[in-house]
């Protein structure tokens, strides 16, 4: 199968290394203390968060850190099948935890004693890099509800398909059957606190598809700071200032 | 880094579920002419006032046409290609071929992702009009793009789309008309005749009352050849035509388990060797139907010509009637069929020539001729032209476009022309182009991969780790004589305690030859060096097959070296692998080295260490033996050349020396050594070769000729086989050699696999019983070999695994290229040394002596062991009536005997013949056997 045509095109028309549409919006679930939906083209994840408040069970308390919880799920009609999709089934499960350790990671948690933070995303739409698409929209959400962290965290993966490496993979490339990276890092801070893979890959191709996928974390890092920025704008005019 | 594209998202319904695709649309691909302003021009190709667009049935119909350089200027549509793409892969690998091929001007223009040229579906839009739309509004957009300075021509043969396109105002012809404006006749030659205008065609169809009948029966849809395959009615498969006999072909079938039979032409259907069919099977009653026993055929096409003799059963003819040996016959076993559909066309271009015909009156009008296929397999074929006085004595190229129900031939186009019929170049060419053989020069970017030259061993290479310098060892190499590419050598040296230390020391390839660049594509896609008996076709470039890998004597070299410490009674006491640095003090010939042991004089260390080794090399031959390996033996012939005019001088049989024996010895443990370390290592992914045991059915010609002559062989097992080859002596010297041919034949050739792809019990090798074998000792000729070199550095922990070892389909594929080529490659050697045997006899009518190896009904085949060729001698004149003269046959005794009993001919006898080349037919001159 040819993911990639020798005039360099991929089959949706992007060059290898471009990124799909980004699009966010902040402030999606009034309830919530934050929440965002991040699109990563056809890819639409919704993020709330709730936090931070007292601990519902005492027994998990810690009494020098925040206790971060995630909750990770997708729509019945996320994809084309509309299936039903057990929830804690082992995928979500695997992938609620990657979410709240990346989230933690980044969070200061021990500003909040004795806290707890809720995330839960929400898969509307998949379309590939689901799990990008869910770091991405808790940490505006994140940043919504004010929670202190140490930088944004974001993510993308890449992947390698006809020995090109690609960034942002959808689902048909996701479906090919080569390696897929995903990737988190601390923009600022410069550093990778997410790194997952799919298949084999050699070492010298895993260097060119990371450094790639690094790419597009810092190119969605931008986006999203432009996002707060905006949102902050917009705050501060409704508050009259 | 999006922001210099402009987006538009669209979305696009497909089948019944709901699929949502973005489409990324740009602003940023080119128009590719060269006069263009705007866009840019780096990568302009187009550069005519006139430029083309093509449609997808133009390029899936005409490609012959648009590879011939009259045409250039094209763009072609993405949406084009994926068409072309989803309806045959080998067009598209061809129109992809012109589109980078930098000598033609062929642009890709991706309109599907051009925000300009993008169309949607429209409602109740049929995915034809669809891709018609979207080429009307691409040419549309070129048009308007390159203003008047450039004129747009669509070039279909749809009519519907044409008259559309005429009406948006975009100039449209069809490609008839625009070859018919270039002004080049020949050119019109290449077009494909559409199917529908066979009325003009009746000047060649043989002139019988029942002509306008029709011949075939219909093929079913395809609907009801998946539900009848599902029922189990019909059997699908590879139809495979016996290359010895075209009216016979072999469907493997794995709902049956067994090859199914095809007899003739009405039942195959118009099927082509290589199509995947659908067969139905016949009543069991009409089973039996054909006796091939006479040599003549019912078509009467061809009849069998003088041919080289088969070295294994892969290159016999198979038997078809089969005589059952014991009381209950008459059941014959092998179930036959017909084909009913043919689920996907083999159809590609076959190299042979024209039927000779008299010219029609008035030269350049258009003649109807009928093309005869080199490949035999492959019947007759029409085609219409306009040069056919040119052509008649020319080789050409056709390839077939169709083929309907009435006509007995299918329908196809001219090509080009290779060459003179006759001239040594041209058969050359026929015998490369008829085997798949690329002989093209190697291209700049692969010659780019080569080292600089002069190459030498540099101080890096003596400081690497991982390199042994075995400079100072007494390393020889032994080969044929005017061996160039040296791809081994030996050493062996006396040790204090006794024992030998024996080394086997191979070209290291892979050192200069590294995984995924384009060297390695190539030579992976040629798999081996061709032996043609006037030139050789490297798989590797010649600096490198004659120069930096080849183990010349007194320079220095890189190798891989496999060291064993041997017991005078040659048994294995350690085994060592490594990548070393060598220098051969000596490269001899087989002849050189054999007079070297025989001459008792000679007390050098070297001729002492060719008698040690020989000493060594015949215990282990003796123990392979012992296990049961079989001394086979085939008819290798040897020409020599005139070096001026490349015509043979002289044609003799392949002497073997004790010398050859000794290499071939050392070079089988290495290769077993090799096989068991790379397979310890990885499982799942060692390239290894076997050779599968042959079947009773497969040594039915053989044990039947052995009764025949009261000769009792045991060929329960390999070591069977052997024991009773050794015990076949007769009255004559040649009779165990002939005997041992004969055996030889009736196996099928050894065949690379994957080691993940069989089970360990499968991966003996019968010939050599051994229960594992590779190739690893010519890498400098055999890809199979370089692929090994990678999996035994990789298994010493030298070189990490090419990627493309973990990919196991790959690997398989891999493999299955490497039996193509190598089966290729054998079957061009053969037809060329066929070819250099008629040019020998040509000149020198020669009387010889022949054995009798098979008994026909008009007559017998003979072997004429010294030419190593094979052919018909007829009793009974040709067209006369078959098997009803004065002669019959006795098949109990393989005998055929006169009416009278004055005369009989049995199996194995000597024959006194005479050859010679006769030509029945002008310029198609043939090698005639005759008794005296
Ligand atoms: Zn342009």
């Amino acid at each position: 199968m040819e993911y990639v045509s020798p005039e360099g095109l991929r089959l949706d028309g992007r060059r290898p290394t471009e990124m799909r549409q980004l699009r966010a919006e902040i402030g999606a679930v009034a309830k919530a203390d934050g929440s965002a939906v991040f699109e990563m083209g056809n890819t639409k994840v919704i993020a709330a968060v709730y936090g931070p408040r007292e601990v519902q069970n005492w027994s998990q308390q810690m009494s020098d850190q925040a206790l971060v919880r995630c909750e990770y799920s997708m729509a019945n009609f996320s994809t084309g099948d509309r299936m039903r999709k057990p929830k804690g089934d082992r995928r979500s499960t695997e992938i609620s935890l990657v979410i709240r350790q990346t989230m933690e990671a980044c969070i200061l948690t021990h500003l909040l004693p004795r806290s707890q933070i809720d995330i839960f995303v929400q898969v509307l739409q998949a379309d590939g890099g689901t799990r990008s698409a869910c770091i991405n929209a808790a940490t505006l959400a994140l940043a919504d509800a004010g929670i202190p962290m140490r930088d944004l965290v974001t993510s993308c993966s890449s992947g390698c398909l006809n020995r090109t490496p690609l960034l942002d993979l959808n689902y048909v490339e996701d479906s090919a059957g080569g390696p897929d990276v995903t990737v988190g890092i601390l923009p600022t801070l410069d550093k990778v606190t997410l790194l997952q893979m799919d298949a084999k890959l050699p070492t010298d191709a895993f260097e060119d598809v990371m450094q790639l996928a690094i790419e597009g974390c810092k190119a969605i890092a931008n986006y999203i700071k432009e996002v707060l920025q905006e949102n902050t704008k917009q705050l501060e005019c409704r508050r009259g200032l | 880094m999006l922001k210099s594209n402009v987006f538009n998202k669209k979305t696009r319904n497909n089948r019944i579920k709901k699929e949502v695709r973005e489409v990324y649309l740009r602003d940023d691909i080119w128009c590719g002419a060269s006069s263009c302003k705007t866009c840019d021009s780096s990568v302009a190709r187009l550069t005519a006032s006139t430029i083309l667009v093509v449609d997808t049935n133009v390029v899936l119909n005409q490609i012959d046409l648009l590879e011939n350089p009259a045409i250039d200027d094209v763009v072609v549509l993405s949406v084009v290609l994926d068409e072309v793409k989803n309806k045959n892969l080998s067009v598209y690998n061809r129109i992809r071929a012109l589109c980078s091929n930098s000598l033609r001007k062929f642009y890709v223009f991706s309109n599907k992702f051009h925000k300009d040229t993008h169309v949607d579906k429209m409602d109740k839009e049929s995915p034809n009009d669809l891709n018609d739309r979207a080429i009307r509004v691409a040419t549309q957009w070129y048009q308007k793009h390159l203003g008047d300075t450039t004129r747009v021509l669509l070039v279909t043969n749809d009519r519907e789309n044409k008259r559309k396109a005429t009406e948006e105002g975009i100039f449209a012809e069809t490609i008839e008309s625009y070859v018919k404006s270039l002004a080049q006749p020949s050119l019109l030659d290449l077009l494909v005749q559409p199917a529908s205008e066979d009325v003009n065609m009746e000047d060649v169809e043989d002139l019988r009352p029942s002509k306008r009948k029709l011949i075939y029966e219909e093929h079913k849809p395809m609907s009801e050849i998946t539900s009848g395959l599902r029922r189990g009615i019909y059997h699908q498969g590879k139809l495979r035509v016996n290359r010895y006999n075209p009216f016979e072909a072999y469907v493997g079938s794995e709902s049956i388990g067994d090859d199914i039979i095809i007899y003739g032409r009405t039942n195959m259907n118009r099927a082509f060797d290589g199509d995947i069919v659908a067969v139905e099977l016949l009543p069991q009653d009409q089973w039996h139907e054909e006796k091939s026993l006479s040599i003549a055929d019912e078509d009467d096409e061809d009849e069998d010509d003088v041919h080289l003799a088969p070295s294994s059963a892969d290159d016999a003819p198979r038997t078809t009637n089969l005589v059952t040996t014991d009381e209950q016959n008459s059941v014959p076993n092998r179930p036959s069929g017909r084909v009913v559909g043919i689920i996907k066309r083999n159809w590609h271009s076959y190299c042979g020539s024209l039927e000779p015909m008299p010219m029609p009156a008035g030269s350049g009008s258009i003649a109807h001729a009928l093309f005869v296929s080199k490949d035999r397999r492959i019947p007759k074929i029409r085609i219409q032209t306009r040069q056919l006085g040119n052509l008649l004595d020319k080789r050409i190229i056709v390839a077939v476009d169709s083929w309907d129900r009435q006509s007995r031939y299918p329908f196809g186009h001219y090509v080009r022309v290779i060459g003179e019929i006759g001239d040594t170049g041209t058969e050359s060419e026929m015998v490369l182009i008829d085997n798949d053989i690329d002989a093209r020069p190697f291209s700049t970017q692969i010659l780019a991969c080569l080292p600089p030259l002069p190459w030498s061993v540099s101080s890096k290479d003596l400081a690497n780790p991982i390199r042994l310098d075995l400079r100072d060892l007494r390393v020889f190499s032994v080969d044929p004589p005017g061996c160039k590419d040296i791809d081994d050598a030996l050493h062996c040296t006396a040790l204090p305690n006794g024992n030998f230390e024996v080394g086997v020391h191979i070209a290291d390839v892979t050192n200069f030859v590294h995984p995924g660049t384009p060297l390695d594509d190539e030579a992976s896609k040629r798999g081996t060096s061709v032996y043609l008996v006037e030139r050789r076709i490297d798989m590797l470039p010649k600096p490198l097959t004659e120069d930096i890998c080849s183990l010349r004597a007194d320079v220095e070299r890189l190798a891989f070296s496999v060291i064993w410490e041997m017991t005078p009674e040659a048994e294995i006491v350690s085994t060592r692998y490594t990548k070393s640095i060598i220098k051969s003090c000596a490269a001899l010939s087989y002849v050189e080295a054999q007079a070297r042991m025989d001459d008792s004089r000679l007390m050098d260390p070297l001729t002492t260490d060719l008698r040690n080794m020989n000493t060594l090399a015949k215990i282990m031959r003796q123990r392979r033996i012992d296990r049961g390996a079989l001394t086979l033996a085939s008819a290798e012939v040897k020409f020599q050349i005139d070096t001026e005019t490349h015509d043979p001088l002289d044609i003799g049989m392949y002497q073997i020396q004790e010398a050859n024996q000794m290499v071939e010895e050392f070079m089988l443990a290495a290769n077993v050594s090799v096989a068991e370390q790379i397979l310890r290592h990885f499982p799942l992914c060692s390239l290894l070769r076997r050779h599968p045991s042959p079947t009773k059915e497969m040594l039915e010609p053989l044990l039947r000729t052995a009764a025949a002559i009261g000769l009792d062989l045991d060929v329960s097992s390999s070591k069977a086989l052997a024991d009773s080859l050794d015990r076949a002596v007769g009255d004559d010297p040649y009779f165990n050699k002939l005997i041992r041919i004969l055996a030889t034949r009736c196996m099928t050739q050894a065949v690379y696999f994957c080691s993940g792809d069989l089970t360990l019990s499968e991966f003996h090798h019968y010939g050599l019983a051994a229960p594992l074998y590779t190739h690893f000792t010519s890498p400098i000729r055999r890809y199979a070999d370089v692929v090994v070199h990678r999996l035994l550095a990789a298994s010493l922990g030298i070189y990490k695994l090419p990627s493309v070892f973990q990919d196991r389909p790959q690997l398989t594929s891999t493999a299955d290229n490497l039996n193509y080529r190598h089966r290729n490659a054998q079957m061009a050697s053969r037809a060329s040394v066929e070819l250099h045997t008629l040019i020998y006899f040509r000149k020198r009518p020669t009387d010889t002596e022949a054995r009798i190896v098979k008994i026909r009904a008009n007559g017998f085949i003979v072997f004429v062991p010294k030419f190593g060729i094979e052919g018909p001698v007829y009793l009974t004149p040709r067209g006369g009536q078959k098997g009803s003269g004065d002669w019959y046959v006795d098949e109990q005794q393989q005998k055929i005997v006169k009416m009278d009993g004055s005369l009989s001919y049995s199996v194995l006898q000597t024959v006194q013949i005479h050859m010679e080349v006769v030509e029945p037919q002008p310029n198609r001159p043939k090698l005639q056997l005759a008794l005296i």
